[in-house]
């Protein structure tokens, strides 16, 4: 990904020296054109069109805040009624992520989900522990919010 | 805009203050300090921000900068403060359901 978009800025280098016109209108023309030359020789690059992977990006951004605003309405609730009467616990959750920063960006987002905090990580990599605010309720549709992050997580580095 | 949002913001900031106050055991606690204080203060310096360019033109990317910060520690902040206080043996409220992590540390301690 780094190195297409280092070519890209590269082409629009060799575009302004065709101009020889150096501002930042003839870099973002020839930026532009060197995304559709990148896009039209595609599949000699190992990795993906590196734009989609940015789309990926932007749209895992809008999940964290998206997340976190939900989050708070939900331990807000949880504070104001009058009465205690959640049930917290700590669950295990299998992850099949590889990499660091996609279980440290996953732990994040869950710690920025609705009612869970992640505890700890085991030392192999392959299981996150949990701590739930209400954990009936909670189990099911959190495993399902949590598929989606790693789906959301696996299409960035994929 | 901007006054609203840090209206939102200082409400926020009060009930995680209640949260700290009123919930049972570290970790629940830490849910509230750790998501609530952390909207708080991101929305109160958003609203900063939004104050000091509408009315006086001046973009401070600071408050940006600080935005993004606090919107990336405070996460990891509230989960190495309950790893501590698990690891260190701080005990669960006892109307806690399930713990998973107990052979783990059962493990670790061995050790």
């Amino acid at each position: 990904m780094a190195f297409q978009i280092l070519l890209n800025i590269f082409l629009a280098f060799i575009w302004m020296f065709l101009k020889a016109a150096y501002d930042p209108m003839t870099f973002f023309v020839g930026y532009f054109f060197g995304l559709l030359i990148l896009f039209t020789f595609r599949r000699f690059f190992n990795s993906r069109f590196y734009l989609f992977r940015i789309v990926a990006v932007i749209k895992l951004f809008f999940i964290f805040i998206r997340e976190l605003i939900l989050s708070n309405i939900a331990v807000l609730k949880v504070i104001l009624k009058p009465k205690l009467d959640m049930k917290p616990g700590i669950f295990a959750m299998p992850t099949e992520l590889k990499k660091d920063w996609e279980i440290t960006i996953l732990a994040n987002l869950i710690t920025l989900t609705p009612g869970t905090l992640v505890i700890d990580i085991s030392p192999d990599n392959k299981t996150l522990y949990i701590h739930a605010m209400d954990i009936e309720d909670a189990e099911d549709a959190i495993n399902s919010i949590k598929n989606s992050f790693e789906k959301a997580i696996m299409e960035v580095s994929r | 805009m901007a006054g609203s949002l840090i209206v939102i913001g200082v409400f926020l900031s009060l009930i995680a203050t209640f949260g700290v106050i009123r919930l049972p055991d570290v970790y629940t606690r830490n849910h509230a300090a750790s998501k609530s204080a952390t909207l708080g203060v991101m929305s109160v310096l958003l609203g900063t921000f939004l104050y000091f360019f509408l009315t006086e033109g001046h973009f401070n990317s600071r408050l940006i900068l600080g935005i993004g910060f606090v919107f990336l520690t405070s996460p990891v902040a509230g989960h190495l403060l309950s790893r501590a206080a698990y690891y260190s043996g701080v005990k669960l409220w006892d109307k806690s359901v399930q713990d998973d992590l107990k052979e783990q540390k059962k493990k670790f301690s061995k050790r």
